[in-house]
């Protein structure tokens, strides 16, 4: 029996809890907060408290009791968790964590500066949770100390005289959600004893109103023959400790213990003690004795706000249990452990220096690869191509250490959708294929956003409303997909839905009176789908409050653009549509083309060149005057990068244009030499380069010279930029001539 | 239709021809309690059940509630084997206080 372990176990673990306890209400303070993160402060104030309980921290478990308890109300939504009860919770935190030193790592009884403090903000927590009455579960089970006491000095020696264990089962209400059902476990009992009595509690089944068919309202009053101890019945309820209240009382257990269950049952006592007579738990004698306790309870409780604690008879009556417990606890920690080794955690940051690592590894091992080559010397070369395909492999697998699979992102969405269904009074059904799609951690931290909002709009915007779809044929329910894939070193994301599809016309009139487009320009169908994206644009006819304000789709493209990535939208009316995301892999690495002016080196990342042409010698002296060229009988403004990055040398007799296309808008960068194509690790450019525009980072070649990246995005803006004013100067100069 | 509905007069007699269970749960709650408003009295007939789960346990128990509070009776009939197997397992026959045809052991 090492318990000793065991409770530095627990420390190190209630110290982990604690930490994500005050993570949580620290987003919860900057509005960042849902029902997971509720849940997540729950079941760590209950986790501590629970643990807490095997070892008979007595302080611990009193205190935290409160705090859970105010989660829990929190989590049930009658308590809203406001910026003062946030700012309260984390005192309560840090009190909690006051208490493990001194009781858990100290072993010392609190001195009375610490109980006073954590009597305050007991009192500041009853404030919080308002005038709940006292018969309430979470006060009465919070009877205090000193009752207990009390307790045990009148009814101490008095014991049951059922032969059965008594287990008394109340399930939350998402139990059902979490794929489970009261019945196996109940059935499951069988084979760990024999079950006596069943009483099924429906009383808080609400009216037929509020009433959710899909959440469970039962609870059971339950004896049980058997031989086992407590730990291997409790084992049975393993599955679902986290959605269900499990109480079990033991054989011949002291009548106290039903004092103590009927004040912490939410039913009425008298009812409860009918259950309980009628399935043999208690005699009417005994129950009498019980509910007059009870009574005396809950007066003193209603009198004075009592100290808290509730563990004391526990210990007292169960310490074989308890022990058996603890040491339980002990070993599924053990297995914990075993199980996490197989899984390492290592801090992102690590990962990153790897990565960046590996990236100059490359870089040295291609200059090495430059000089083997130069020498000529033939055991070299191929000791020098040995060591760059082991580079190569290393790269891809460092980079591959990053990936993880989508699913992670898209398992929120069944969720997410069918909430927004309902709140709309539409059925969905959300089809997810592709979720073993892998991509760049990076990248799915900063997808979940868009991909939300773009889920949301298929089930607001896309689908139609049920009427509607029934006068098209369509079936009632509509579907929504959500799929991924790989392409040719990106990923692919497609969110689908078989709704309305997208108005032309009325996108075609919104853009007009915007002032995007001209009244009789000619766009393809892509360009005018593309026009969704841009701010301000909705062409929702009634707003709700989920979408159609008309922001959303544009910053869906600010953010996916922020990751270089792409959005198509294919649509047909009547039928459907289509949103796809192109992202790359990961941020590390680009495939990029390599060009030159004079003896500098720039790359242009791959996918946003189009094509390569020559400018000529005539063409250039054609062009002196102006930013432009005619291609193929497209105007094509262009930017002298010479120009651009001042370069003084003077151009050689031949220069050529690299096309370069972004969001739909071409231009042309003008080089004096193209190198071709090569795959390179961007640097980050340091923060005394953050103003020069034009350039996205850096990054080194074989030879171990620098190579700027180009920001295309924004030399494109700039080419454009200034080939409209330098159009419109030419035209007036012209005038001006003639 | 997941529930055969027939009318004689102001009694109702609904056949649910659906598995009782959490899958279908929210989709039987509206045509379960729809009667109601206008029946004076529904017979259930639970031949077609043929899966039961405790969320469907729980429908049945509000239809049985809001149908006295309602004034009104309800009463559940043909009791198929996964209907009798729950209703055993959670002992709420005494409940429903229907009767309950019992298969001879074959």
């Amino acid at each position: 029996m090492d318990l000793d372990a065991a409770r530095q176990t627990y420390i190190a673990e209630s110290r982990e809890l604690l930490q994500s306890l005050e993570d949580l209400l620290l987003q919860a303070e900057q509005g960042k907060v849902d029902a997971e993160s509720i849940n997540g402060m729950f079941r760590a104030a209950h986790t501590i408290k629970g643990s807490a309980g095997l070892f008979g921290f007595d302080a611990i478990v009193s205190f935290t009791h409160v705090v859970e308890n105010t989660l829990d109300q929190v989590r049930d939504g009658s308590l809203a968790l406001s910026p003062p009860l946030v700012a309260l919770l984390l005192e309560c935190g840090d009190h909690i964590g006051t208490l493990l030193t001194e009781v858990a790592e100290l072993s010392r009884t609190p001195d009375t500066n610490i109980l006073s403090a954590g009597e305050d903000l007991v009192a500041r927590l009853r404030d919080a949770l308002g005038s709940s009455p006292p018969t309430e579960e979470n006060e009465s089970a919070a009877t205090g100390l000193v009752q207990h006491e009390a307790a045990v000095e009148t009814l101490g020696g008095v014991v049951v005289e059922a032969d059965s264990w008594h287990i008394s089962l109340r399930f939350r209400s998402d139990v059902f959600r979490h794929g489970m059902d009261p019945m196996s476990f109940i059935a499951y009992l069988n084979e760990v004893g024999e079950v006596v009595d069943v009483a099924t509690l429906v009383d808080r089944v609400p009216a037929a109103a509020e009433m959710d068919p899909e959440s469970c309202y039962l609870g059971f009053e339950i004896q049980l023959k058997s031989d086992r101890d407590k730990v291997s019945i409790e084992a049975v309820f393993d599955f679902v400790r986290d959605d269900c209240k499990v109480r079990i009382l033991p054989p011949h257990g002291k009548l106290e213990e039903f004092v103590r269950l009927i004040a912490d049952l939410p039913e009425d006592p008298m009812r409860l003690g009918e259950i309980l007579v009628k399935a043999g738990a208690l005699t009417p004698r005994e129950l009498e004795l019980a509910l007059e306790r009870q009574r005396k309870l809950s007066d003193a409780a209603a009198s004075r706000a009592p100290p808290l604690g509730q563990i004391v008879v526990d210990s007292r009556f169960a310490s074989q249990p308890v022990v058996t417990a603890a040491l339980e606890k002990q070993k599924q920690v053990e297995e914990k452990r075993h199980f996490e080794s197989s899984l390492l955690k290592v801090h992102a940051e690590k990962l990153d220096k790897l990565i960046n690592l590996v990236g100059e590894l490359v870089i040295a091992g291609a200059s090495a690869g430059a000089l083997a080559q130069k020498s000529g010397n033939a055991e070299m070369l191929e000791a020098s191509s040995q060591v760059a395909r082991l580079v190569e492999e290393i790269r891809d697998q460092t980079l591959r250490l990053r990936m993880v699979q989508i699913g992670e992102t898209f398992g929120r969405f069944p969720r997410i959708a069918r909430d927004v269904a309902k709140e709309l009074g539409k059925e969905i059904d959300l089809k997810i294929s592709g979720a073993d799609t892998e991509l760049d951690k990076s990248m799915v931290e900063r997808i979940g956003d868009p991909l939300i909002h773009l889920v949301r709009n298929a089930v607001d915007h896309g689908i139609e409303p049920i009427a509607l779809r029934a006068e098209r044929g369509k079936p009632a329910k509509g579907t929504v997909r959500l799929n991924a894939y790989h392409d040719s070193g990106s990923i692919v994301i497609e969110i689908g839905d078989d709704g309305g599809g997208l108005n032309r016309e009325r996108i075609r009139r919104k853009a007009v009176d915007k002032g995007l487009i001209g009244a009789d320009q000619v766009l393809s169908d892509a360009e005018l789908y593309k026009l969704v994206l841009e701010p301000g644009f909705s062409t929702a006819q009634q707003v709700t409050n989920l979408s159609g304000r008309g922001v959303g789709m544009d910053v869906v493209k600010r953010n996916i653009e922020a990751l270089r990535g792409s959005i198509e939208l294919d649509s047909t009316e009547g039928t459907g549509t289509t949103v796809r995301l192109r992202l790359p892999l990961t941020l590390a690495i680009i495939d990029g083309f390599l060009v030159q002016v004079a003896d500098a080196f720039y790359v242009v990342p791959l996918d946003m060149v189009h094509e390569c042409v020559e400018l000529g010698a005539e063409a250039r002296d054609d062009t002196r005057s102006r930013n432009y060229i005619n291609l193929r009988g497209q105007v094509l403004p262009f930017l002298r990068l010479r120009e651009t990055f001042e370069c003084e040398q003077p151009p050689p007799p031949r220069e050529n244009i690299v096309v370069v296309a972004y969001g739909g808008q071409r231009a042309g960068l003008v080089v004096d030499r193209l190198l071709g194509e090569l795959q390179t690790v961007i640097k980050p450019l340091s923060k005394l380069f953050a103003h020069v525009r034009g350039i996205g980072g850096s990054t080194i070649l074989g030879t171990g010279e620098v190579a700027l990246i180009l920001d295309v995005p924004g030399l494109i803006q700039s080419a454009v930029a200034r080939e409209a004013q330098g159009t419109g100067l030419a035209g007036v100069s012209r005038a001006g001539s003639a | 239709m997941s529930v055969h509905v027939e009318w004689k007069a102001d009694r109702c007699r609904l056949r649910i021809e659906d598995d009782l269970s959490i899958y279908r749960a929210a989709a039987l709650k509206g045509p379960l309690l729809d009667p109601l408003g206008r029946a004076s009295e529904i017979e259930v007939d639970l031949s077609q059940v043929a899966e039961m789960d405790s969320a469907g346990l729980q429908l049945l128990v509000l239809l049985k509630r809001e149908a006295a509070a309602a004034g009104k009776r309800v009463g559940f009939s043909g009791h198929s084997p996964s209907v009798i197997r729950l209703l055993d397992l959670y002992n709420m026959a005494g409940y429903f206080g229907d009767p309950l045809v019992i298969a001879a052991a074959a």
